[in-house]
């Protein structure tokens, strides 16, 4: 628990309209970007980096710090924000964001400091921090790893392989959150193919699962400080989310997986952002 | 790097069960080393390791895209990870896990695939890895080594530990005679001269170098041609400079491989030697372009020519 830096929900509130203007300026300086996924999940990294995570970038390299992969490597423009407002690297480096020769290119990589994993192709982050919990246990030390994946990623089979193993090495020091926008490129992800009812999955695969609205601030916290679930068992955070969550025009449209606002959408989009709380 | 104290005696055992020794004794003072096998403990020889530690073994299940991305993930956090498969799978079902978690992500797991190239023999295609030198030389920041006998697999098991960067090692199940008393040096890179001559070089790689040896010494036996013979045990980053050197005497080129003849040792030989002018009479000896001749591993080195006698033939063709 990051003790000593601990946001109030209405510190948290101004943090994420802040951040969703920044995704949205570095989108549109970038020309380029996952607009809705970065706005569904951004409420999830606000609460984890400002009030769970065990890491900064003083302690960056410990051994003993926690873990965040993001798995849904496409909304990268959501973790830069937040890893940026940390003081990972300086704000501005995110003005080239996928520039000619930029490091900040469109998914995450080690090339940038705080990011723990290179990742983009899907169904990786699973697996990845099912090692990095187990390497915990093995030695005994009292980190903890979280992923984030798209409910969009979980046909992958990497991912339920990892799911078997994390709950067959009772990893609880393992939690990972779905961003639950329930929309993918190609349409609604009950359409492409169904994954619900997600919860029972999981569960039959021996992990303790928990649903939270992933735009309640408040609620999320909750479920962060209620971790694990389960003595014992992997822990499974479904966050249901809004794709382009905070942006009128965008919330629920599949056409904002990806794309850049123009002129006056950027204006409209900023302004609707400026309402603390939404 | 160069000559190390070896745990087990160099001559005719299985690299399988040099590796399964060596991991043993590295085990013994790195408590940091760890196993990580998918279901192959007993076909990688390493039920000893298990018993003798089994706080560094971790089993995966058969789930190779998941062997590979917690390997990752355990070597992510300073682990000496082996994470070892039979090398069709490792390398097949895992491609991506390699490519992204493993040597982009430079998370330097050392890859081990068991039962490589026709090991599996009669098992068939499914169960062939022909293709992993090909697949794995395109991913950058990778090592790929095929080492020859009980000498080279010691060697590139103790070396591989002190790698900060990714590395895929293969071999196979039968014992592996000791290629050379004299020349006792290994270093990932660089090829080793296991026999020397004037007429032509023999470049081969794994399991097909003794025979290529073996076909050196019928050649000089019956016909007086003397030929070179290298174990290019590293297949990347390749020995340009040796290659260079023998390419500038003039004579033929023959490679020999337990893989396909697309996208192996032959065809990286031959992409350096053409395009940096070197024309030298040149033959790729491996498995050709199709599914393999039921049989075990020795009757289909047989059936392509990759015996003591094929390799013979196939440079009296070239010489003559």
């Amino acid at each position: 628990m990051k003790a000593e830096t601990h946001l109030t929900t209405a510190e948290l509130a101004q943090k994420s309209a802040q951040y969703r203007r920044n995704i949205l300026n570095y989108i549109v300086g970038a020309n380029a970007g996952h607009t809705g996924g970065s706005l569904s999940c951004i409420d999830i990294l606000n609460v984890l980096y400002n009030n769970v995570l065990n890491v900064s970038p003083e302690t960056f390299t410990s051994p003993t710090r926690d873990r965040y992969i993001q798995s849904k490597g496409h909304t990268v423009e959501a973790l830069y924000v937040v890893l940026a407002d940390q003081g990972f690297f300086p704000e501005s480096d995110l003005e080239t964001l996928c520039r000619y020769q930029s490091h900040y290119i469109g998914h995450p990589t080690r090339k940038i400091r705080g990011v723990e994993q290179n990742t983009g192709s899907l169904g990786h982050g699973l697996p990845l921090s099912v090692g990095t919990a187990l390497a915990a246990k093995l030695d005994d030390l009292d980190y903890r790893v979280f992923t984030l994946l798209g409910d969009g990623e979980l046909p992958e089979g990497s991912n339920w392989e990892a799911a078997l193993l994390a709950s067959h090495y009772k990893l609880d020091n393992l939690c990972a959150i779905v961003d639950k926008n329930t929309l993918q490129i190609s349409g609604p992800t009950a359409d492409v193919c169904n994954t619900d009812p997600l919860d029972q999955k999981f569960e039959a695969f021996g992990w303790a699962v928990h649903h939270v609205d992933g735009h309640d601030l408040a609620a999320l916290q909750q479920a962060f400080d209620a971790l694990p679930f389960a003595s014992g068992k992997p822990s499974l955070i479904i966050a249901h989310t809004v794709k382009g969550k905070g942006v009128s025009f965008m919330e629920n449209q599949l056409k904002w997986h990806h794309g850049v606002p123009n002129k006056d959408q950027y204006a409209q989009a900023l302004e609707e952002l400026t309402v603390i709380g939404h | 790097m160069g000559e190390v104290a070896t745990a087990v005696p160099l001559a005719y055992q299985a690299n399988l069960d040099v590796f399964s020794a060596t991991l043993q004794e590295l085990a013994a003072t790195d408590r940091n080393l760890l196993v990580v096998t998918s279901d192959s403990r007993g076909s990688g020889k390493l039920v000893p390791f298990g018993q003798k530690y089994p706080r560094q073994i971790v089993e995966i299940g058969i789930a190779e895209q998941n062997l590979v991305g917690v390997a990752a993930g355990l070597a992510s956090t300073g682990k000496n990870v082996f994470a070892v498969s039979p090398a069709c799978f490792l390398t097949a079902r895992s491609f991506e896990q390699i490519k992204t978690d493993v040597a982009y992500s430079n998370n330097p797991v050392r890859l081990i695939g068991i039962s490589a190239g026709v090991s599996y023999g009669a098992l068939g295609s499914t169960h062939h890895s022909l293709h992993d030198y090909a697949a794995l030389r395109a991913v950058h920041n990778l090592t790929i080594v095929a080492p020859a006998d009980n000498f080279e697999t010691e060697q590139a098991i103790r070396q591989a530990t002190q790698l900060d960067t990714p590395i895929y090692i293969r071999f196979g199940k039968k014992p592996m005679p000791l290629l050379s008393e004299t020349n006792q040096t290994f270093e990932f890179g660089k090829g080793r001269v296991v026999n020397e001559g004037d007429d032509l070089v023999l470049i081969a790689t794994g399991e097909t170098v003794y025979p290529a040896r073996q076909a050196a010494h019928q050649l000089e036996n019956t016909h007086g041609i003397r030929a070179t013979v290298i174990s290019m045990h590293t297949i990347k980053p390749l020995d340009y400079a040796l290659l260079a050197t023998v390419a500038a005497t003039g004579v033929p080129i023959l490679t020999v491989e337990e893989h396909s003849i697309f996208g192996g040792l032959g065809e990286a030989c031959a992409s350096f030697l053409l395009t940096n002018g070197y024309h030298n009479r040149f033959k790729i000896m491996g498995i050709p372009d199709e599914y393999t001749v039921t049989g075990s591993q020795i009757e289909i080195f047989n059936h392509y020519g990759l015996s003591e006698n094929g390799i013979a033939r196939e440079a009296l063709t070239l010489v003559e």
